[in-house]
């Protein structure tokens, strides 16, 4: 399969929507745009599949690379690995989702959805980069339309929100400019991950490159203390935005931290290794900890975040193969319930225009769709068997305890205390929305789920369940490339 | 394997409540209305049947020799290692088989005690979707062959537990109860969670049956492995089966993770007569008795300690049963302290032969319980349905109104009382015999709570049945209840009433040989006539109203009180949630995200703001001021390459 077509799909989706005349054809096109992202990434899947079923053992596959600017050896090279094919998978199943719940957007549509199908070519092109070059150009591409998508169509303390998300994720790409020029000149002038890989950078350089490269995209993913965009970006962006900023942007940081920071330097993961459990065993225990005290539901879903994002870097920090399997497993879990999550928020707010968990109450009679989808989004983030959640935490425990000796344990056994707290602060959550009696006279009459969140919703839903009840699939996607990743650190 | 052509059936015992959960949940609520309830009820009948055609097929395959622990059907769901992984099987061994059973007839009980009750309610289709949900959830749980297996089923029961605990969703109270319910297993849960990681480290596999081999041949890798690594002075083979136990604990509602059991009864009564009776606050109890060989033989500390809290949480729940007024209050600790009973007699009991009578006991016990348990609790659901209160002081003279339902609840409660022949006798005649052998200490506890049990379960009886005479209840018209609630009743009876009879110890023991079981005359007469004597002290105080028991009650006062007010244990637990993590964890750690974190992160973007803001007025334009920068800078260079040119 051509890589190329997995971001000509949303570069012409972009392109067709500036074009549009009026607002139905700029959501149909959309629309169709998304979908056809979505055909796309499952048929890569598939070929995925194939290429290996069929003894195809190599690292990376559809491979192709074209020159770009020779003089500084900068390449327009692709090729995926089974990680980007689970990042892509979720990528796109959050994009559709995202475009139909934003079907009401009445004030700009058009701008509205050229930065939605513009930050999503950035994810794709990101996923599928193996230029550093190039890689970090995508990643900034689905910067901007952030800054734009909270500071326009945002609301609350809106700029706020908007100037200090656009400037610490700047501040960590700033971090992440300076990594990869120190990798392109210690490594002989070269961009490309798979050069990379194959040289020995000295461990005194690594020592130094590799925090700067982790933190920097340590700050995309929410690691403990630079997470602190998340609940302001999160609260004041619009639904879609919240959607893609949890369930594609924070995967940006998660991909990197791997795939550039511990890939390409292991020497400086082993070194770190303990200081990343330690900054996301804090994030998973104090996230989950501060979450049981907010009130408003775009602010629980955000500390949630952190807390649970705090599976993945603990994960990669915990180095087995089995542990970064799980965090890889809790980044496509992660994308797709926080996604879900966000959208069940912006569906509950767009009825009852309050977003404060103590001014609901008995939700469930007037919006059972919403209020169920709701429940079991919930039961996702709690760790409940059959979704999604509990697949990749698991699969984290399991893999961190591979690690005999007391520190590991006693960090593993801190991060696997959050499953209380956040039992506690889901059913709370639940327990004043969609339970109780019904606080407001007015909620009575509220209509449920109109088509277009229905179907984005159980999208969503069938990504979480087909994880949940038949998790080997991702297992079997994911394992194998965590095993690359796991040879370079042990240097076998 | 195909070798056991019955065992094939085995994947619909589950799958037919799985199934009927799916299309009830999905689709009951517009389409099936209120044939739900059929629908729900015959795909259940059909798993009964299955469950009672594949036991009788597995106990009569081997009849006479020892059961075999057959692995079927696996099928790798989550591969972390060549050796660890999480499989879908079908354990085959007595006690799966005896649960499936029980589990699918309690079950097809409440089913059709459920048309009755349920009938008219908004949500009746959803209930039975968490029916189906339920059972299946339970079925897996008895029938996992894999560790971590058998906390997937564990951690969904819980959830459907909750669901419909929470039934009555927008009561407050409902609400309170189903959360308090999952948090606290949730937290007796992390305890499994870790038990089951120490556990498959040490013994290199989740697979039940290999893991019993590795972690019970004597000087095997694993056990010396788990001896060789301690921490606070245990092996981590102890401590990896006590945090086991501790989730087995929470589930089974012993001291002291009991606190949600008595508020589960938010939950329609049908319900509390499934979940929180015969099925799942038993799971505790069936998890010990699935790794007996290791609790046994490998840890036998860990054991001890689980017959002591089994015989604490006994007559711990038995004195607080006495006090409660609310009748389904008094049958939850009554709940408890049964539970109790099945704990302790696995607690005092040893691996294989006579030794392994506790064993047999505690399953034996456990599968009467769940008859006559579900009886009483559909029984008090009847009432409940009659006079439309929990209260006892809103009963009384209730047997020429429900005469049905008077002489199957006399027949539960003379089971539970241990009066012979009815079907208690037999159980906790074998399970006091095991602690008489075993631990004299524990045995005296249990024949005080003997007394106890009987006392207040006829207690109950007489303050509904009997007490007052026939007063304003003719103002209920209706009767006691349509037919499909007075069947499961009769049915129920019946069993409670002869299952005694069954030889439980050719069938079940704890190496699967058969174990012969003998009734000791003069043994029984002790424990017999504590229970005659509790029921005498009974009928002295409540048989007609009288003034006694608020005498009995002054005279005990303080202890009267305090097991009044369940031991103050709520208001325990409430001070350290609320108090200590909201206020002292919680708040703490959202204000210094907030202030301190959020603050450093702001500080750095003001500060880059005010040095940009003071370093700006520089560039003013002025040619004079620039000019004095000048002078300033030449002054100041020169000094520099003065000093340093030394």
């Amino acid at each position: 399969m051509n890589l190329l077509l997995i971001i000509i799909a949303p570069l012409l989706t972009a392109l067709m929507v500036l074009l549009c005349r009026n607002k139905q054809q700029v959501k149909w096109v959309s629309l169709t745009g998304s979908l056809i992202q979505g055909a796309l990434a499952f048929a890569l899947y598939f070929a995925f599949r194939s290429e290996t079923a069929n003894g195809n053992s190599s690292q990376l596959l559809f491979e192709q690379k074209h020159i770009l600017f020779s003089a500084l050896n900068i390449n327009f090279h692709l090729g995926v690995d089974g990680i980007s094919v689970a990042m892509i998978m979720l990528t796109s199943l959050v994009v559709i989702a995202g475009v139909l719940v934003s079907w009401n957007i009445e004030k700009m549509t058009k701008e509205f959805y050229f930065l939605l199908v513009l930050l999503a070519l950035g994810a794709y092109g990101f996923f599928i980069s193996l230029d550093l070059f190039v890689l970090f150009f995508f990643l900034e591409v689905s910067v901007i339309p952030k800054y734009l998508l909270i500071g326009i169509w945002g609301s609350g303390k809106k700029e706020y929100a908007a100037n200090k998300l656009a400037l610490m994720l700047m501040g960590g790409s700033a971090l992440i400019l300076v990594g990869i020029l120190g990798l392109y000149f210690t490594a002989g002038h070269s961009f490309d991950i798979t050069t990379l890989s194959k040289t020995t950078i000295p461990a005194h350089i690594q020592h130094i490159i590799f925090p700067l490269l982790f933190a920097g995209f340590g700050v995309f993913t929410a690691l403990f203390p630079l997470h602190t965009w998340v609940p302001d970006g999160h609260s004041s962006a619009p639904t879609a935005g919240s959607m893609f900023l949890a369930g594609i942007s924070m995967k940006l940081g998660g991909y990197g931290c791997l795939r550039v920071a511990t890939y390409l330097l292991p020497e400086g993961a082993r070194q770190y290794a303990d200081i990343i459990i330690i900054l996301s065993a804090i994030a998973i225990l104090y996230g989950a900890f501060a979450t049981m005290m907010q009130k408003d539901l775009k602010y629980i879903n955000a500390y949630s975040s952190v807390s649970h994002v705090g599976f993945s870097l603990l994960g990669i920090g915990m180095l087995t193969q089995t542990a970064i399997t799980g965090a890889l497993m809790q980044m496509v879990s992660h994308g797709l319930m926080t996604a879900l999550f966000f959208a069940v928020i912006g569906m509950i707010y767009d009825r009852t225009h309050t977003r404060q968990v103590n001014e609901m109450g008995g939700l469930m009679r007037p919006l059972p769709f919403i209020s169920t989808v709701f429940f079991i989004v919930g039961l996702c983030s709690l760790g409940l068997p059959g979704l999604s959640g509990f697949v990749a935490e698991m699969t984290v425990f399991v893999g961190s305890w591979e690690n005999n000796d007391t520190f590991h344990r006693v960090a593993t056994i801190a991060a696997a205390m959050s499953i209380v707290v956040t039992a506690v602060y889901i059913l709370r959550a639940i327990g004043q929305t969609a339970m109780g009696p019904l606080k407001n006279e007015q909620f009575a009459t509220l209509k449920d789920a109109a088509w277009n969140e229905r179907l984005a919703a159980i999208i969503l839903l069938a990504g979480i369940l087909a994880i949940g009840i038949i998790p080997g699939w991702l297992n079997d996607l994911l394992r194998p490339a965590a095993e690359v990743i796991m040879n370079r650190v042990t240097g076998s | 394997m195909d070798i056991y052509g019955y065992i094939k059936y085995l994947l619909f015992i589950p799958l037919l409540p799985l199934a009927a959960f799916v299309l009830l949940g999905l689709f009951g609520k517009k389409y099936a209305g209120k044939y739900a309830g059929i629908f729900g009820t015959v795909l259940m009948l059909a798993a009964t049947g299955f469950a009672i055609y594949t036991a009788y097929s597995y106990f009569t395959t081997y009849s006479g020799g020892s059961y075999p622990r057959i692995n079927a059907l696996s099928y790798t769901w989550l591969k972390f290692s060549d050796t660890l992984s999480i499989d879908m099987g079908f354990m085959v061994d007595p006690i799966s088989m005896m649960m499936i059973v029980v589990v699918t007839l309690v079950s097809l009980m409440v089913h059709i005690y459920s048309l009755g009750y349920m009938k008219g309610e908004e949500r009746f289709a959803t209930y039975y979707a968490y029916l189906g949900l339920f059972t299946f959830s339970m079925l897996g749980l008895v029938l996992s062959s894999n560790l971590f297996q058998i906390y997937i089923f564990w951690e969904l029961v819980g959830v459907s537990s909750f669901l419909l605990i929470g039934y009555y969703y927008n009561k407050p109270s409902a609400v309170a109860a189903c959360k308090k319910a999952f948090i606290v297993t949730r937290f007796a849960d992390l305890g499994f969670l870790i038990g089951i990681l120490i556990l498959s480290y040490t013994g290199g596999t989740l697979d039940f049956n290999t893991l019993i081999v590795n972690l019970t041949t004597d000087g095997s890798a694993s056990i010396s492995s788990g001896v060789a690594h301690t921490f606070l002075g245990a092996s981590a083979l102890t401590w990896g089966a006590a945090l086991v136990f501790i989730g087995g604990a929470g589930k089974s509602a012993m001291f002291p993770l009991h606190i949600w059991l008595p508020d589960a009864m938010e939950g329609p009564t049908p319900v509390s007569a499934l979940i929180h009776a015969a099925t799942m606050v038993v799971a505790g109890v069936y998890l010990v008795a699935r790794m007996f060989p290791i609790f046994a033989i490998t840890v036998p500390a860990v054991l001890e300690m689980i017959g002591w809290v089994g015989a604490i949480s006994a007559i711990f729940a038995a004195v607080i049963a006495c006090t409660q007024t609310d009748i389904k209050r008094v049958l939850a600790y009554s709940t408890m302290s049964q539970i109790g009973f099945m704990l302790f007699a696995l607690g005092v009991s040893g691996y294989g032969g006579e030794a392994g009578l506790g064993y047999t006991a505690s399953m034996f016990h456990l599968f009467t319980h769940a008859l006559f348990k579900a009886l009483l609790f559909l029984g008090a659901g009847a009432v409940i349905h009659y006079v439309h209160s929990n209260e006892m002081k809103d009963m009384g003279g209730l047997r020429k109104f429900m005469p049905i339902t008077h002489i199957t609840f006399l027949v539960a409660c003379l089971a539970i009382a241990g009066v012979p022949p009815f079907a208690g006798f037999f159980s906790k005649e074998e399970i006091l015999l095991a602690a008489h052998h075993h631990n004299p200490a524990i045995y005296w506890i249990a024949i005080i709570t003997s007394g106890l049990t009987a006392f207040y379960m006829f207690r109950l009886y007489f303050s509904i049945f009997w007490s007052k005479p026939h007063h304003s209840h003719h103002t209920h018209s209706h009767r006691e209840g349509g037919f499909a609630m007075m069947l499961p009743l009769i049915l129920l009876a019946f069993g409670a009433a002869a299952a005694g009879f069954i030889p439980f110890g050719k069938f079940v023991s704890s190496n699967g040989q058969p174990l012969a079981s003998h009734f000791d005359l003069q043994f029984s007469i002790l424990p017999v006539g504590i229970g005659l004597a509790g029921i005498a002290l009974a009928a002295l105080f409540y048989f007609r109203q009288n003034s006694r028991p608020d005498k009995a009650s002054a005279a005990f006062g303080t202890l009267y009180k305090s097991a009044y007010h369940k031991f103050y244990i709520d208001e325990l637990y409430l001070f350290i949630t609320k108090k200590v993590l909201f206020n002292l964890v919680g708040k703490p750690a959202a204000w210094f995200d907030r202030n301190i974190v959020d603050g450093m992160i702001n500080l750095t973007g003001n500060a880059t703001q005010k040095v940009s803001a003071g370093i700006r007025k520089m560039q003013s334009g002025k040619v004079q001021q620039y000019a004095m920068y000048f002078l300033g800078g030449v002054i100041l260079l020169a000094i520099i390459f003065i000093y340093t040119r030394k």
